[in-house]
């Protein structure tokens, strides 16, 4: 199993990332899907005319059942169980799997057929079943490539956004054993007759879980390709793989998250199949399961409720976009991010998820903190700030970079005197003599390389702001106009209104 | 009444011309801005690298440069942002935690002051120029400063506002990001450039200067002869002359 050794492509985000850099069908690929993706979105938002107060009320559901998780998992599980689903926790990874395969021998399973499950990706499940001699199939069309391909999903939604037609028609092509045209209608034809075959001789159902109901026991998925129906009516056993954050309280609240999730992911108003099962087939049922498993993983998420910082992770709903909104991901796809998730949301939960800091790799870095995760995200999670949180939190527990940390101990000491800062400043104006030619700087060396492969550097100019300010204020002060009353009337207003505690707003939480 | 200048170290440093236009554009509507000379930078490049500490020495240093000023007006929104940051910086020391607070309730991004403050959206400026626009991260998201800007160039006449493709998108600065990620960031500017060439705009205009020191340099080094200013030097170029 190659899955615990270091992440393909290198050990740093920044080697990773040089691979994606250079790899321009990749890039070309994920900038056109996350683009299509990001501009459905925003047309899905502009038709449905309220989107700000949805966006709102989606936040504060998911506020509400985390800060009471443990009642609404109890009411969930109670329920479920009273449906007749067997319920399993799970505290890690390795718990999860040690219970999906104990079902699987328990059941002489041979196959298990898989629709879409993050968190399945997260335990490495697959190879786990492959290592008891189980063929796991992914019925996802983007998961079937990516299992062909032997690689891991790039992006929450779309897990094989990185490869383009022609390469997909490739990896097809072998697995058919005849030469497949790059045309999507003959690519997913293909697929759709070998996965129908495999939907009937499998012993064993597996699917994520986009939300489970707490006030009925119930699981709901969504889905655009009826792949999770056929999982979910034809093998006898169903397994559940769910995040134990999964949770909502009532099916009037997934109204609301139906209606900002599939326009989140991929600007549609709904999936073309959304399914909400409650417990194994019924006597009267035409179709289902006999025998129904729900596993809900905890694999680090509880150590994000009661952190003030990062509690609101937990209310992620995984539409995928904020990795469509990133600048950042469209550059370097998701396999740069090194984790299960990727993106934005992988840059944060990655490592969130993971006590062990000094584990924890630089990709909390790769970030210019736009905050367009932020403003596309329809919970309104601040991964902006967590990403900052991290940054802290790595430094404080002594795993910072050291020479970045005696850097900044120097930020901190020439910005807490103006005289040193000023100092400094006069100092560059003279050294720069040496390097500056027409006004900037081209030099790639030290700390200049980096900026300076891309951009030229400006030279700084003869005399600072500061070094200017007694000729300009003696100008200003001599030449002032006479302050209209309805400006100083403004002015007044303005701080009057600070001292109601009106302030002026700002767009931030 | 107080108004201060919060010049930012960038515009200090390396682009003086930014704060003078600022100071003379406010000080014809009789707003004269002071400069308390003890501040220097906001801390952004410690706090958002995780250095805490260091960044809190900082913040120190700019809510002391600000403690008696009623108005504190800096051009950019990415500096104002981090000011917005402070009351988190100091949430375990309840004295600087009330002037964080106060100075986070005072301070403006330059557009902001002149506009929702002072009411003035026409400067009778003339700039006959093609002119696109990059909305910088910071000040549009962190700050919601969207429409100021825009009513302000509006105003301006002979200036033809082209709309830049994916203006929303980060230029790729980022702080110390650009030196870390360098490659990453190299591709985002490289992008951002190619968007402006689009444009065929003589100018790009914006509100931050780190900003388009990034997008500015990467234009020079691509050779692409577009001027880069803030929007204060463009309105006091156009006021200059009429």
């Amino acid at each position: 199993m190659s899955h615990a050794t270091a992440p393909k492509g290198g050990a740093t985000v920044k080697e990773r990332a040089e691979l994606a850099l250079n790899n321009e069908f990749l890039r070309k690929a994920v900038k056109f899907t996350t683009e299509r993706l990001k501009n459905g979105k925003l047309k899905a938002m502009e038709e449905h005319g309220n989107w700000e107060e949805w966006r709102e009320r989606g936040r504060q559901i998911r506020l509400h059942t985390i800060a009471h998780l443990d009642y609404y998992l109890n009411q969930f599980v109670e329920n479920a169980r009273a449906n007749g689903v067997h319920v399993h926790f799970a505290d890690d990874a390795k718990d999860a799997v040690a219970i999906s395969l104990a079902i699987a021998e328990r059941k002489s399973a041979k196959s298990v057929v898989k629709s879409k499950s993050m968190v399945s990706e997260e335990l490495h499940l697959n190879h786990a079943l492959e290592s008891i001699g189980v063929e796991a199939i992914e019925t996802d069309l983007g998961e079937y490539i990516i299992q062909l391909a032997g690689e891991a999903p790039s992006h929450i939604i779309i897990p094989a956004i990185h490869k383009n037609r022609y390469q997909i028609a490739e990896l097809l092509s072998e697995d058919a054993g005849e030469k497949l045209e790059a045309d999507t209608k003959v690519l997913a034809g293909y697929v759709r007759r070998r996965l129908r075959a495999k939907f009937l001789e499998a012993d064993i159902g597996m699917t994520g879980c986009n939300f489970a109901i707490a006030e009925t026991g119930s699981m709901v998925l969504f889905e655009n390709e009826g792949n999770a129906r056929m999982v979910t009516t034809l093998p006898k056993t169903q397994i559940t793989l769910m995040g134990m954050e999964r949770i909502i309280p009532s099916w009037s609240d997934l109204e609301v998250m139906a209606t900002l999730l599939p326009r989140s992911a991929t600007g549609q108003k709904l999936t073309m199949y959304m399914s909400g099962i409650t417990g194994p087939r019924r006597t009267e049922d035409a179709d289902g399961p006999d025998e129904m498993h729900i596993i809900i993983v905890d694999n680090g998420r509880s150590l994000q409720l009661g952190d003030p910082e990062f509690q609101e992770l937990l209310n992620c709903i995984r539409c995928g976009a904020c990795l469509n909104a990133c600048p950042v991901y469209r550059h370097i796809g998701g396999h740069a991010y090194g984790g299960t998730y990727s993106g934005p949301i992988g840059a944060v939960l990655t490592p969130s998820l993971q006590k062990n800091v000094a584990e924890w790799d630089d990709i909390a870095n790769a970030s210019s903190l736009c905050g367009a995760c932020y403003e596309a995200c329809p919970v309104k999670i601040p991964l902006h700030d967590m990403l900052v949180y991290l940054r802290r939190r790595k430094v404080e527990a002594g795993h910072g970079n050291k020479a970045e940390g005696a850097g900044m101990k120097g930020f901190a000491a020439l910005m807490s005197r103006s005289g040193r800062f000023n100092t400094v400043v006069k100092l560059g104006q003279i050294g720069q003599k040496f390097v500056a030619r027409d006004g900037g700087i081209r030099l790639k060396v030290g700390p200049l390389k980096g900026w300076n492969t891309y951009r030229v550097l400006p030279a700084l100019p003869k005399k600072s702001f500061r070094e200017q300010w007694g000729t300009l204020e003696a100008e200003i002060r001599a030449g002032l106009n006479t302050m209209s009353p309805d400006i100083k009337q403004r002015m007044e207003q303005a701080v009057q209104n600070r001292a109601k505690g009106g302030g002026h707003g700002h767009g931030h939480h | 009444m107080k108004a201060s200048l919060f010049i930012t170290c960038i515009s200090d440093a390396m682009y003086p011309r930014v704060g003078e236009a600022m100071v003379r554009l406010l000080a014809r509507y009789g707003v004269a801005l002071e400069f308390p000379k003890v501040q220097t930078c906001c801390g952004q490049p410690a706090f958002n690298s995780g250095y805490w500490n260091e960044a809190r020495a900082s913040a120190k240093t700019i809510i002391e440069s600000f403690e008696d000023s009623d108005f504190v007006i800096a051009p950019s929104g990415s500096c104002t942002g981090m000011i917005h940051h402070y009351p988190k910086l100091f949430e375990n020391d309840p004295v600087m935690l009330e002037k964080a607070k106060a100075l986070q309730g005072k301070s403006y991004e330059f557009t902001q002051f002149l506009v929702n403050v002072l009411g003035i959206t026409d400067l009778g400026a003339t700039f006959p120029h093609k002119v696109t626009y990059h909305p910088s991260c910071h000040g549009t998201r962190l700050l919601g400063v969207k429409d100021e800007p825009l009513a302000l160039m509006n105003n301006v006449r002979g200036l033809e506002l082209v709309p830049l493709p994916h203006a929303e998108d980060c230029c790729g600065f980022g702080g110390t990001f650009a030196v870390k990620m360098s490659d990453i960031s190299g591709a985002m500017v490289n992008e951002k450039s190619d968007h402006v060439k689009e444009t065929e705009a003589e100018v790009l205009v914006g509100l931050d200067m780190a900003c388009l020191m990034n997008i500015g340099g990467n234009l020079r080094y691509r050779n692409e002869p577009v001027r880069v200013m803030h929007l204060a030097e463009l309105l006091y170029e156009g006021v200059k002359g009429a």
